[in-house]
Order: structure tokens, then C-alpha cells, then sequence
């Protein structure tokens, strides 16, 4: 079945707006009936990620496939790139500056969240030229 | 009893089909059919901001007349906490329950002596490490059933504990047939409330199988006959019975600060509610243990049956249990604690998706994503819905046509070569602009 796709713009100026577009994709699911646990990890990565274009890269856009059995979402942006995947992966580093920090993100969390709630996540970054990150959560978890 | 029983109704003769109603429904639950507004049921919780904003008072909350205290040999007042709040120069909780006994009832029950017994059952489940943390308190009826529909996941973290309301109508009913011993049918037990999600939860109980409330006044039905009768008083009886846990749960943030820790959030008003329950399914409050939320501004003060401004009345209430003592009412013991606990989970209810079938509700979704870019975009409500998106749900579910639309009346008017322009002004844009955006 062909998939249902929509692409959010996720604004990079305004930090209040961060969360918008999974908060958007999250009461979308809930119309189609798609199973709740699902919904829930969905909503968290793609926070989690929205969150991240917005603190390190200045927006982008988010584009989420919709299949009866998996949801494909790809967050894309053109910031600073990641230099070092696997260090950026590890829990608790982060480089986020104070000011987001005093509001509660910047944890170091993030990426590794992004990987717990999801059934694949896989980075595309240069530095210089953007991030894409492509993450997968499956309908129904596998046991 | 259904499932979908509500206490919000409309008078057909005053709704003038406007659109403030069909706006700010929190679950987008009215529409306007008809030139009369239409509540959809199983989206309907019952908080009562249609009544709010109403500006034409067509909308109601059935409560019960006075007249039915004959149909039961002996009857108790039930009175929430709120209800002291609303009198100015009120020095003593007394003159109002005294007050409710001139008036006609056998008996009181303050409701904010089982509050504390509420609270007290919290804080021993908290501490027991029993419950799903955050807790959600499940005291406000209208935040309930808007869990019950719009958040699956939060189901399971709702408090499994009665309100104080239908604890205070166990208690009352034991009391009573201790005192009369008439069987518990002769004994009519009545909240009196500025809610009318209280109403849905006397008719239509969540936790319990059948409620043991037998009917709801309305404060502000209820207020001039209690004035005249607490106006008369020389002395009142010393009938007060409880502390400032109890009589606090009339404010937002009573309910926690009862639990005595600082672990805790309270928020109030509807919008307010629901962006907090968002951030709690997003699991962005962790560290929290628990959470008070009310759908009224202010806390139960700002009910819409309420008859004082909900701020006011919170300045009264604290001025009122300045001196009394901290709690006065506790637990004895487990098999108490059982009295008060719900029988049953609380079960989401779907009532926002589009079809049992996933591959369907996907069809369903393309088609409202074709008709709402058709849409003007501009959520008028003219069509009675509350956005155009919403105008594309109903038509894909059937309920509603394109020229409901009146800019896509318009369009297909002037394709069939029919001015309207007369109609609608002559400053208006022209025709084709619709898709522009």
C-alpha cells in the first residue's frame, strides 16, 4: 500500500515552536488508528530529533512515510553537520549551549533516546553541509 | 446506563448557530447543523467551556430540581468545598451547612472531609510505590474523560481512587443508615456543584459500577434560597468537620499540596490541561510524582455553575481555613482503603480515529488531505465546523459537503455564472484565489 507522506517545515528561529510538527504527526496516527505504543515512540524520536534541528542546526524539515505496518520518518537539515557520530550517540554528551540547557534540554539524551524508541535509526552527516537522520518505527515490535 | 450520557445540552430556541462554541471545544466535539449546534457524543467530555462561552446562554447542564428531595424519606446535603467560597463576610463554614439544613435537608456530608480521606489514600499508595508514576489525579471528571479519549497511553496512570465526591456519598449513605435505619433507597444523597462533568459522573461513573450519588444541584441554583435561609441564623450548629487539606481541594493545587511533598504540578483550565498532558505522553516530566489537573480556570472555583468570579472565591477560601486545623479525617486501616479504590482501570476509548481498519482510516486520510487543500485555510467556522480540516474529516466521514464552504459555494456559483457578489461585498477578492496559498 502506498504510503501516506507529509513533510513539516521545522522552523530553526523560534526555540517555542520546537515539538510542533511531532505533536502534529502524533494526533495524525491517532486518527488512523495506528497502534498506541507506536504512536508514543514515534512521538518521542521524532521530539527528540525536532528538538535537535532546532537547538544545533537551525530548522529544517521533517518528512514522515506512513505504512500500515512501519512509520519512516527523515529529519533533514543543513547545520553544522556532527563530526563524530558514535561520541554525539553516547549518552550524556552533549554540546548544546546553557540557555537551552536551562530549560531542561540539552541532556545528552537525545540521540540515545532516538535509538531507544526506534526499531532503526541511521545518520547522514557532513560537516559543513547538514544532517539526515532516518529512523524507523515498526508497528508492532518484534518480541 | 450509556456510556455517552452528558449533563451539557442545548436550548434549541436560543442557539443562534454562531460559531464560539464550535471553537473552543477542547475535542472539537460540537458542530453547527442546521443553523443549531449539534454535540457529537463520544467526543463530548462534559468540561463545560460551551457553557462558558455561550454568549447567547443555550447552552445548559441538566442538573436536578430541588423537588426531588421528596422522592426520599431522609436526605443529605452533599456540598463541595467550592460552595464556601461564594459568600462574601463568611466567617464560619457553619452558617453554610446549618444554612442547608433550614432549607430542607435532614443531613449534611461535607465533601471536604473525604477529600482528606482521598488525599490520605494518595499518600499511602505513593508511598507504597503502588501506583504508575507520575500520578494523574482522577478528582476532576472532565480531565478523566478527556484521558479516556485523547490519551491512550495516560490510562494507566490515573489515580484508581473515587473522588471525594462519590467517597463523601459512601460515607454519608453508612452514616445515615446508621442513624435512621431506613435501607439505603430511602436515603437521597445530593452533591451540590458548580460542575456539570460532576453530573455526567453521578449518571455515568467511571471506576465504579454504579454511582452512589442519587442527584446534583447547582450551586448557583441553589445560592439565593441557601442566602435567605444562612441570613436567618442566630447561631449555627458546630457542624464543620474538616481541615484545610479538605476545603483547599476547591482551589487548583489543593489536591497536591495535600500530599506533602514538592514532587508535583498542578495546572488548570482546559488548554492548559491538555499541554500538559502532551508533555506527559512525550514523557518530558519524569522526575514529577504527581499531577493535578483541572479543567476549570482556577481549580472547581471557576465551575461554570459557580455564582462568584473563581479568584474571588479562592480569596475567600483561604481566608477561611486560616484556623482550622491541618487535617481531620484519615484512613483506618486496608479494608478502608478498599472502599475507595476503582474496580476498573480506566479503558481508552478511540473515539478520534477514523476507522477499525488501518488501510481504510489511510484512504480516509489521503481523501482529507485532497479536500483540505481545496479549503481556504482560514477556519472561519462558517461551514460549522471548527477549522477547515476538521470540514474535511466530516465530509470524508460523511457528515458534511464541499459547499459547505461558502468560498467553494461561491467558486462553483460564479462557474455556473451566478454573481454573488452582491452577497458578499463588492471589496471581495477575485474568484480563483482560494488555492493561492
Amino acid at each position: 500500500m502506498k504510503p501516506i507522506t507529509k513533510r513539516y517545515e521545522v522552523l530553526g528561529d523560534d526555540f517555542t515552536h520546537a515539538g510542533e510538527a511531532s505533536g502534529k504527526v502524533k494526533s495524525m496516527l491517532r486518527q488512523l488508528g495506528y497502534n498506541s505504543d507506536a504512536i508514543r515512540r514515534v512521538a518521542i524520536a521524532m521530539y527528540e530529533g525536532e528538538i535537535n534541528m532546532v537547538i544545533h542546526a537551525n530548522g529544517g524539515y521533517a518528512e514522515v512515510s506512513v505504512y500500515p505496518d512501519r512509520v519512516e520518518v527523515l529529519l533533514s537539515d543543513t547545520g553544522p553537520g556532527i563530526k563524530d557520530i558514535e561520541l554525539a550517540m553516547k549518552e550524556g554528551y552533549s554540546t548544546a549551549p546553557d540557555e537551552v540547557r536551562a530549560l531542561g534540554f540539552g541532556a545528552g539524551m537525545g540521540l540515545s533516546n532516538i535509538q531507544k524508541y526506534t526499531d532503526d535509526m541511521r545518520i547522514e552527516s557532513q560537516v559543513g553541509v547538514g544532517t539526515n537522520m532516518y529512523m524507523t518505527i515498526l508497528a508492532q515490535r518484534p518480541e | 446506563m450509556s456510556l455517552y450520557y452528558h449533563s451539557v445540552t442545548l436550548d434549541e430556541d436560543r442557539c443562534k448557530g454562531c460559531t464560539n462554541c464550535i471553537k473552543r471545544c477542547p475535542t472539537h466535539a460540537i458542530r453547527v447543523r442546521d443553523g443549531k449546534a449539534r454535540i457529537i457524543s463520544e467526543r463530548c467530555i462534559d468540561c463545560g467551556e460551551c457553557i462558558r462561552v455561550c454568549p447567547h446562554h443555550a447552552k445548559r447542564a441538566r442538573f436536578d430540581d430541588i423537588s426531588r428531595l421528596k422522592d426520599f424519606k431522609y436526605t443529605v446535603a452533599l456540598p463541595a468545598p467550592t460552595l464556601y467560597g461564594q459568600f462574601n463576610n463568611l466567617s464560619d463554614i457553619d452558617y453554610v451547612l446549618t444554612g442547608l439544613l433550614n432549607m430542607g435537608f435532614d443531613d449534611i456530608f461535607e465533601v471536604s472531609k473525604s477529600a482528606e480521606i482521598i488525599s490520605d489514600a494518595t499518600r499511602r499508595l505513593i508511598k507504597e510505590g503502588a501506583l504508575k508514576t507520575p500520578v494523574i489525579s482522577s478528582a476532576c471528571p472532565a480531565v478523566v474523560r478527556l484521558i479516556r479519549v485523547k490519551f491512550p497511553e495516560l490510562c494507566s496512570h490515573v489515580l484508581p481512587l473515587l473522588s471525594p465526591m462519590q467517597a463523601a456519598a459512601i460515607q454519608a449513605k453508612g452514616e445515615a443508615r446508621e442513624k435512621t435505619g431506613l435501607p439505603l433507597s430511602d436515603i437521597g444523597v445530593f452533591f451540590i456543584t458548580p460542575c456539570p462533568a460532576k453530573v455526567t459522573d453521578i449518571r455515568s461513573p467511571i471506576g465504579i459500577d454504579a454511582s452512589w450519588v442519587d442527584g446534583a444541584f447547582s450551586i448557583a441554583d441553589i445560592y439565593p434560597v441557601l442566602l435567605e435561609q444562612m441570613n436567618k441564623i442566630k447561631t449555627p450548629l458546630p457542624l464543620a468537620h474538616s481541615g484545610i487539606i479538605g476545603v483547599s481541594w476547591a482551589n487548583s493545587g489543593g489536591e497536591s499540596s495535600a500530599l506533602l511533598q514538592e514532587k508535583y504540578l498542578a495546572a488548570d483550565g482546559i488548554e492548559n490541561v491538555i499541554k500538559v498532558l502532551e508533555e506527559l505522553e512525550n514523557e518530558r516530566l519524569t522526575e514529577l510524582e504527581f499531577i493535578e489537573l483541572n479543567a476549570c480556570p482556577g481549580g472547581c472555583v471557576g465551575g461554570v455553575m459557580a455564582v462568584e468570579n473563581a479568584y474571588v472565591a479562592k480569596a475567600r477560601i483561604q481566608r477561611l481555613r486560616k484556623y482550622l486545623p491541618v487535617s481531620l479525617n484519615h484512613v483506618e486501616g486496608d479494608s478502608e482503603m478498599r472502599r475507595y479504590g476503582w474496580n476498573a482501570p480506566l479503558e481508552y476509548a478511540g473515539v478520534m480515529k477514523l476507522s477499525d481498519d488501518l488501510e481504510e482510516a489511510m484512504r480516509m486520510m489521503e481523501e482529507i488531505d485532497r479536500l483540505y487543500k481545496l479549503l481556504p485555510d482560514l477556519d472561519c467556522g462558517s461551514c460549522g465546523a471548527p477549522s477547515c480540516h476538521t470540514l474535511a474529516e466530516d465530509i470524508v466521514l460523511g457528515d458534511a459537503q464541499l459547499n459547505d464552504c461558502i468560498f467553494i459555494l461561491r467558486q462553483e456559483a460564479s462557474s455556473a455564472g451566478i454573481a454573488l457578489s452582491p452577497l458578499f461585498g463588492k471589496k471581495m477578492k477575485k474568484e480563483g484565489t482560494i488555492n493561492d496559498r
